[in-house]
């Protein structure tokens, strides 16, 4: 009875968002009497980061600082329509529907400024800081604040912007049955280094490597959080989590977090993470957004490791001592398949 | 049903509710007294989410009688904060986004907090044991076991 080490890789090429009868998103920006913007959203921040990158990218589009941009995702009922937050499309679909709208609200603060100073719109830029100044002569400036009140109270304008990113529904050809669903792809190659005991068939994940394309990092700090903690999911998917029945029947099944597996924190496992930024043409200022994908390479790489360990080819999930213990034994003890 | 008068210290303030018999102390903040900073998660004590300290030590509320806090002090993530200075804990959540979709943060944040009131200088290990029982989906524990080395450390705030 022995304690073996295996290693086990896995990659992926990961579409970013869907396809059925086409994928938009919309988004509306307006600006406050003194001069915030409020972005208006369908799509639910979920705790992966969707305020956060929006606030960005419409802070970015505006051309103001980041703090006076507000996102609101409030309500499916009030704001404009968003298919959701799934299949990794929020950065991506919601992104470039905020560029659009913050495009067109950008457009009409320049033309609101333009007004004020009495130059031409086109003569005007944003410094990034709050103010609106003629391009060259950044003494011949308006405030992002006064320009607001101005259109508001004086010009009677709004300052506003609407915003739709749709992905057109993709027919298949008749006669190859080729389709592009997707437009875009993030890429990732993770390793991961384990120990599965044969005597219990119990298996540690030591380490994890991984290196993840995902775009631009739009929000690095973000990016590693939902890398960190998808990776975590991973690992639970992998080694731990069903609602499959125990035995003798389906009764006996995980029905409360007693019983449901996962694993807690002194099962963290050190992962390392290289974050490679190849920013994509049609993503917002590149940014694909990692979503579903920080979670699933991590179960074939298992998968692949707990083969190397022992020589037990696991095909159903999760991988658990039992059906290592009875791979073992259908095999006649463990087969360790040693480095390459 | 009748109602019987509860009087306890919440976050140091005095305080009074009717509660019905058999209440649990969680749905008593929660309802009774406003306080919605511990969360229902699992209402079985599996999940840590409503984690509140009772006299100082660390318990369940879900599972706790609401008449037996009477003249105790119950402490929830509500009283952390001293006016608009936030806990050290709870700027090094912020600074090491040890938080994603939140709902584990506050029992997460009162499991750490009785833990750093009797070992303040914790090891990892004293740390991942003290949110043993606290369940968390989206962060894969990491960043809230660093966070919280970070708070008991001194090194928790890296800017503002």
């Amino acid at each position: 009875m022995a304690v073996h080490h295996g290693r086990g890789f896995a990659c992926i090429n990961y579409p970013i968002g869907m396809n059925l009868g086409g994928d938009p998103s919309q988004a509306l920006v307006h600006s406050t009497p003194d001069g915030k913007f409020m972005v208006t959203l369908s799509s639910i921040d979920l705790g992966q980061g969707m305020k956060s990158v929006t606030r960005q990218i419409a802070s970015e589009t505006l051309g103001v600082p980041v703090e006076d941009v507000y996102v609101d995702t409030a309500d499916s009922d009030t704001g404009p329509h968003c298919m959701g937050s799934f299949a990794s499309r929020g950065t991506h679909r919601v992104g470039n529907a905020v560029i659009r709208a913050a495009t067109e609200a950008r457009q009409q603060l320049l033309e609101a400024a333009a007004e004020e100073l009495e130059v031409s719109a086109a003569d005007l830029d944003t410094d990034g800081a709050g103010n609106i100044h003629v391009k060259g002569a950044p003494g011949r400036s308006i405030t992002v604040a006064d320009t607001a009140i101005a259109a508001q109270f004086k010009q009677g304008r709004t300052l506003s912007g609407r915003g739709i990113f749709l992905i057109p529904p993709s027919e298949a050809d008749p006669d190859t049955g080729e389709m592009t669903p997707v437009s875009c792809f993030a890429h990732a190659a993770l390793v991961v280094d384990l120990e599965v005991d044969d005597e219990t068939g119990v298996v540690e994940v030591k380490e994890i490597n991984s290196a993840y394309e995902v775009g631009r990092a739009l929000n690095p700090k973000l990016v590693e959080q939902q890398l960190i903690g998808g990776a975590w999911m991973g690992v639970s998917h992998a080694l731990y989590e069903t609602t499959e029945p125990y035995y003798p029947d389906r009764e006996h099944g995980p029905q409360d977090f007693n019983h449901y597996l996962m694993p807690g924190p002194a099962e963290v496992v050190t992962h390392n993470i290289a974050v490679l930024e190849r920013p994509a043409e049609d993503a917002p200022y590149g940014g694909k957004g990692p979503g579903e994908m920080c979670a699933n390479p991590v179960l074939p790489a298992i998968a692949n490791a707990v083969y190397n360990a022992v020589g037990v080819r696991c095909d159903t999930l999760p991988i658990t001592p039992e059906k290592i213990l009875r791979g073992l034994r259908e095999n006649g003890g463990a087969k360790p398949q040693g480095r390459r | 049903m009748e109602k019987t008068a509860l009087n306890f210290t919440l976050n140091g303030a005095e305080t009074g509710v009717f509660v019905d018999a058999g209440a649990n102390l969680l749905d008593v903040l929660r309802r009774g007294v406003g306080d919605q900073t511990p969360k229902y998660g699992c209402g079985q004590g599996s999940c840590g989410a409503c984690s509140v300290l009772i006299d100082g030590e660390l318990h369940l509320s879900c599972l706790t009688l609401a008449e037996t806090v009477a003249g105790k002090s119950v402490e929830t993530t509500a009283g952390l904060a001293g006016g608009p200075e936030l806990h050290a804990l709870q700027k090094a959540f912020i600074d090491g986004f040890a938080a994603q979709c939140g709902y584990c943060t506050p029992g997460m944040l009162m499991a750490a907090r009785a833990l750093l009131d009797s070992n303040p200088n914790p090891s990892r290990d004293d740390v991942a044991e003290a949110i043993s029982g606290n369940i968390c989906r989206c962060t894969g524990y990491e960043p809230i076991i660093d966070a919280i080395l970070a708070a008991a450390s001194g090194s928790g705030r890296r800017f503002g």
